[in-house]
């Protein structure tokens, strides 16, 4: 009881300005992440407002801010196109219904398969898709746009040196917004995007038809967003215990995140996890318990219900410029300059994640393609067996020592590397520094063995550990028996 | 005296430096305590870096590994903080806050460019902390 009263309001000061600098910072971000998915800014915007404020009940980490998010926007960009909205809003409740089961299944602890630099293309090549998915709305308009981007950039970066009380995003947008409105410029904004309802979202049963064909549209666009969500989620909750000094409780996490999503998909929302930037702006304003994210959704609903009309004037250009910034922050500098410095079958797993992630456009299939690519250099470094040899002149023995791991991809090369010619009467095999891991290995050895007995060499095998007596005994019976 | 002496470390060799000339300062009163302070700067960087290994916090205490090290040889009493932010206000913060007597620096850290950029933290701590600040060239 202390401790649920201690996540609320041990912190009451620093956690409601802080949730109120992250309503802020997440206007922007909800309004340029359902235009990526292509949806009405309002979809991400009640996204944004229930979340936040189902996690700050649910969640596993207090202090962390979930909302609509980039990587998530990203995943339901085919599935909007091709079906539209309540195919997305039934993906949205699946999402959440998977997450309630892997965080039950307790499937946190797997997160340790996925290698560092597996989640480092993650979050590399997420933050060059949310760059990408700008460059229509900077580059390819006239110059008007093009500067007032630059604009909103130089504000968002220089503001800063003046003052930090206030988010140097919301600076910008307001400065840019009202030139852009008092100067009649002509150019596309939030309003030519999509509507803006000002009222607080409804419940909604998703109007789809109730058949295994919609689970089937549904059903793929709603695991990778399981996948993702969960993915960045955990990693935005590592950040957040390393900044705080404190742990938190991932399976909690995953569930709180699947009970969010439910509630997003019955109101209109679209699926949302863990963001990062908006953690760390969270914690770095001084937001540590479970109020700041409850603040930071309602603050945000209010704002939209009360200035949506000024909303909807913000000019594309200052949005997307806004998104630049995310995705430089987004983007892990110091793995760049790490590329030479860590071994490079790991530059290689980082690298091919992201480009598989731009390619394809869908970050769940780039993290399988960087966690099976790890899996096979791991399986080509462990697999070198070494065998040296020395002969005792005074026994007339031959003793083999094997090094290494022996399992199915390591055996064959092994086979060629002993002399079953020489006409030795006896050999012998030091397993000492060797484990024997599979069947193949067994089957190897026996094969090794009846060769040396067809060229007239007895062998003797020495020095095997107890674990791979125990196997080969165990095939050995389950081999004869056939 | 110095009581109290907070030793901003990141690992580098300007911080090995600091370190003697805080032990020797140390040296003179028997009942100082030497505050090794190694501020992280970028959460998610570090976190993303050591997925999968020992962990963060390991990496950062072989960072001021040299350090400690030094400091246990001469005997001194010592304790090792871990801070997060930018290194120079959060080493001002800290030290305004605890009541330190004297903050021991190194004139340079380990990224040249940051501080072309943003101007060196061993400046920043001298002009905003409250005790005395020792600046070791």
């Amino acid at each position: 009881m202390n401790t649920v009263k201690h996540h609320w309001f041990g912190n009451i000061k620093g956690d409601v300005l802080a949730g109120l600098v992250v309503a802020l910072a997440l206007i922007p971000e909800a309004i340029a992440f359902s235009i990526i998915a292509g949806v009405d800014p309002m979809v991400g915007l009640y996204s944004s407002f229930l979340i936040p404020v189902v996690i700050a009940f649910v969640g596993g980490r207090p202090g962390m801010i979930s909302a609509a998010t980039g990587a998530m926007a990203l995943l339901m960009v085919d599935l909007v196109a091709e079906y539209g909205l309540q195919y997305l809003l039934a993906a949205t409740i699946l999402t959440g219904i998977l997450q309630i089961v892997f965080g039950y299944l307790k499937l946190a602890r797997f997160m340790k398969f996925i290698p560092r630099s597996v989640m480092v293309g993650f979050v590399n090549s997420l933050a060059i898709l949310i760059f990408m998915s700008q460059i229509p709305y900077i580059f390819e308009q006239d110059w008007v746009v093009l500067a007032l981007a630059a604009a909103t950039l130089v504000i968002i970066y220089l503001f800063p040196y003046i003052s930090r009380a206030i988010p140097s995003t919301l600076v910008a947008i307001v400065i840019i917004t009202t030139f852009t409105m008092f100067s009649g410029t002509n150019v596309y904004t939030v309003g030519d995007m999509g509507t803006l309802t000002q009222t607080l979202p409804v419940f909604l049963f998703p109007e789809i038809p109730l058949n295994l064909e919609t689970l089937s549209i549904i059903f793929p666009t709603a695991l990778a967003l399981t996948v993702v969500g969960i993915l960045e989620s955990l990693l935005t909750a590592s950040i957040v215990d390393d900044m705080t000094d404190t742990d938190s409780n991932k399976n909690r996490e995953s569930k709180g995140q699947g009970v969010a999503n439910i509630t997003a998909g019955f109101f209109g929302g679209m699926a949302g996890c863990a963001m990062i930037g908006q953690s760390v702006i969270n914690v770095k304003s001084g937001g540590k318990g479970r109020l700041s994210s409850l603040v930071a959704g309602i603050v945000l609903i209010l704002l939209i219900i009360l200035t949506g009309n000024i909303v909807v004037q913000i000019p594309m250009a200052a949005l997307a410029a806004v998104m630049v910034m995310v995705s430089i922050s987004t983007f892990d500098w110091s793995s760049i300059r790490n590329l030479r410095v860590v071994p490079r079958t790991d530059s290689i797993v980082m690298i091919v994640t992201v480009v598989v992630v731009v390619y394809t456009h869908d970050l769940s299939i780039g993290v399988f393609a960087g966690i099976l690519l790890s899996a096979i250099f791991f399986v080509s470094k462990i697999s070198k067996v070494d065998v040296d040899s020395h002969f005792n002149k005074q026994d007339q023995v031959r003793t083999y020592v094997i090094t290494g791991q022996l399992f199915f991809a390591s055996v064959t090369e092994m086979i060629d590397k002993f002399d079953y010619q020489e006409g030795l009467s006896s050999i012998k095999l030091d397993f000492t520094h060797a484990h024997i891991w599979d069947d193949s290995a067994v089957a190897a050895m026996e094969k090794i063995v009846n060769k040396f007995n067809d060229n007239g060499t007895e062998v003797e095998i020495t020095g095997m550990n107890e674990a791979s007596t125990l196997l080969v005994n165990k095939m050995k019976d389950k081999l004869s028996s056939h | 005296m110095f009581n109290k002496i907070l030793l901003a470390s990141d690992g580098s060799e300007f911080a090995v430096r600091a370190t003697e000339e805080a032990i020797e300062i140390a040296k003179c009163n028997p009942k100082t305590v030497i505050h090794v302070v190694y501020v992280s700067e970028d959460s998610k960087s570090d976190v993303l870096q050591n997925w999968n290994t020992l962990g963060v916090q390991e990496q950062r205490k072989q960072l001021v590994r040299p350090s400690v090290e030094k400091i246990e040889n001469a005997d001194i009493k010592y304790e090792i903080e871990f801070l997060h932010g930018e290194p120079g206000p959060s080493i001002v913060k800290h030290a305004n806050e605890n009541n330190f007597d004297l903050v021991v620096v190194g004139s340079r850290g380990r990224n040249r460019f940051q501080e072309l950029v943003l101007g060196s933290v061993s400046h920043k701590v001298a002009k905003r902390a409250n005790c005395a600040v020792m600046i070791i060239k």
